[in-house]
């Protein structure tokens, strides 16, 4: 994919990201040994490409990390479910997952934190089901910021891994 | 605290505005922040001319500004300078006693064929009223910036007893529009900033350019195939030879002193970790194992050892380890975080990042005062540290605004000059080697 339909991928997503973060402020957090919750808008069997324009959980493509940190937040593996089943339901769909971290600190150091980031997501989509080969990982560290200025609202939303499906 | 800051920032802001307009430089702007009183007073007298056209630039001028920019000199201002000898013999010395001189340079430029300009200079001591120098110097016409700054170079060695490093070059990243419009590129131009030529341009992200010791070529990192990989290109043809491609992170490439290898981060074995790779053969050592991210290499100025960056006690840290593998030992014990580090060519000052709470700043530890930590930038979101071949400055990279800025700081850190890219983010700076030819 070249870099103006990635950016604009990522653009919509975003929007996406936004109009679904609403919805879920409504939803009581799932309790931590909770098993991952069965995502809603995947009751009749496999997923089908279509769904990744229309599918709730699926149009969400984006991860948010706490400062210097690789875990995964508990309200985002719903995200990392669903995204795990269309893994699992279509074996030949591939994935590049875009590691970011915010400005702070040096740039080779970040580039490392990036993609610890990007192999916890990875990781967690095996633990689902997703296969190993499906999975890219990219760290672009700080140098692909989505905000510019600097404070901690702009640094929350650079700190992320996005989802770049390659193949559907 | 806080009023001392808004006070700089004030002062910066009046000295930017004062001074932007005056000293325009193709692409990137001269800018003394802070000056210092215990600097030694110097008169740079404007050079004469003995026949044809006026040269395009003015040597004095020049030479007053590298020597002002290192720190350790005050130079005359031209509209104090009353009286222009043009070689020793012309010097009336109580009238620069008088305007409290401690050093006077004189010269004049002559025709040396060919597009050639020759310089002949000299340096004189006001009250011993002794010559220290006469020399003479011969350049292109169209490359008198450089003429100026060997003068400046015998200048400050023949007083500091160092070697000058106004003649050399450093090279940093540019980065211009947002979105699909991003264009980045690696620029290389003379220390005080003139003479900008870009070396690679890209859509994509390029950084850490590193210099080969004999000045010749560049090392850096590229996105422009999507992800990391490592080029080397010489900067005279412009060849370009790809060295690292590997799955995962190809980054933080540094030449050994000896020129023979390159240090790098990769993670194609899982997590960064620290490579040697040999140049002539292209077979890589592995230098680190360890879970932690491994990556920032720096060579001692011996080529025996590498000083890097890891996370393995938790924040990152500066640790030291032999070229051919070994245990590593932790450096850096002050601060939470400190990595990327520069060191000076002897080796007794270690240059870093050190972060503390949202304020990163360059920090220099002296190995030689047994570690004493000082700070040579404000903050708060300084990095990428790189000393000038005699240590006497270092360069960073800051920011105003939402703009990335280039610093370069005297290294007792009492004058910082900025260097101001007109459009777009400047970054990654590298300051090159002492220039050969």
């Amino acid at each position: 994919m070249n870099a103006t339909a990635r950016i604009t991928l990522a653009a919509v997503l975003c929007l996406g990201l936004a109009a679904c973060a609403k919805k879920q402020t409504v939803q009581p957090p799932p309790p931590e040994s909770a098993p991952p919750p069965v995502p809603e808008a995947t009751t009749a069997g496999a997923y089908t490409p279509a769904d990744l324009d229309t599918d709730a959980c699926l149009r969400q493509r984006v991860v948010y990390f706490d400062f210097d940190k690789s875990d995964i937040r508990s309200e985002f593996q719903q995200i990392i479910a669903c995204h795990a089943k269309y893994l699992r339901d279509r074996p030949m769909a591939r994935m590049t997952l875009e590691g970011n971290t915010d400005e702070r600190g040096t740039r080779e150091y970040n580039l490392g934190l990036g993609e610890r980031r990007g192999n916890a997501v990875a990781s967690a989509l095996e633990a689902d089901g997703a296969q190993a080969s499906q999975i890219n990982v990219v760290s672009y560290g700080e140098e692909r910021p989505t905000c510019r200025e600097h404070n901690e609202d702009c640094w929350s939303k650079n700190r992320r891994v996005e989802i770049v499906y390659t193949a559907k | 605290m806080r009023n001392r800051r808004f006070l700089s920032t004030m002062l910066l802001f009046v000295c930017s505005v004062l001074l932007s307009a005056r000293v325009l430089a193709q692409g990137l702007t001269v800018q003394i922040v802070n000056g210092v009183p215990s600097a030694i007073p110097i008169a740079v007298v404007p050079f004469g001319q003995s026949a044809g056209p006026p040269p395009g630039t003015d040597i004095a001028d020049v030479v007053s500004m590298d020597l002002n920019r290192c720190g350790k000199f005050r130079a005359l201002g031209k509209s104090e300078i009353v009286e222009t000898p043009t070689s020793g013999t012309d010097i009336k010395f109580p009238t620069w006693q008088q305007l409290k001189q401690d050093y006077i340079v004189v010269g004049r430029t002559s025709d040396a064929g060919n597009g050639a300009l020759r310089a002949d200079f000299e340096l004189w001591d006001v009250n011993k009223q002794q010559r220290l120098l006469g020399l003479s110097i011969t350049g292109q016409g169209s490359d008198l910036r450089r003429v100026a700054h060997k003068i400046a170079d015998q200048i400050y060695q023949k007083i500091i007893g160092v070697r000058g490093a106004f003649d050399t070059r450093i090279a940093y990243v540019t980065a211009v529009g947002t979105g699909n419009n991003s264009q980045y590129s690696l620029i290389i131009a003379d220390s005080d900033g003139y003479n900008p030529q870009t070396v690679v341009r890209s859509r994509e992200p390029l950084l850490s350019p590193a210099w080969s010791p004999d000045g010749s070529k560049l090392a850096y990192v590229s996105f422009e195939h999507g992800d990391s990989a490592i080029y080397m290109q010489d900067i005279t043809t412009g060849a370009r030879r790809l060295l690292s491609n590997q799955r995962g992170i190809n980054g933080a490439p540094k030449f050994s002193p000896d020129g023979r290898r390159l240090a790098v981060s990769l993670s194609y074995q899982g997590n960064p970790e620290i490579y040697v790779m040999d140049l002539g053969s292209g077979s890589l050592s592995r230098i680190t194992t360890n879970l932690a991210i491994d990556t920032e290499p720096e060579w001692t100025p011996d080529d025996a050892n590498l000083i890097f960056t890891s996370d393995r006690s938790g924040k990152p840290q500066l640790y030291e380890v032999a070229a051919g593998g070994g245990a590593a030992q932790r450096l850096t014990f002050q601060g939470q975080y400190n990595a990327d580090a520069s060191i000076s060519y002897d080796g007794n000052q270690l240059a870093m990042v050190q972060g503390n709470g949202n304020v990163y700043r360059i920090a220099i530890m002296d190995k030689s005062l047994g570690g004493q930590i000082r700070f040579v930038s404000p903050g708060s979101l300084d990095e990428s540290p790189s000393f000038a071949p005699n240590a006497s400055m270092l360069l960073y990279a800051s920011t105003e605004g939402p703009r990335g800025v280039l610093y370069a700081a005297s290294a007792d850190g009492r004058v910082r000059q900025r260097l101001v890219l007109s459009d777009g983010d400047v970054t990654n700076p590298a300051w090159g080697p002492y220039r050969q030819n």
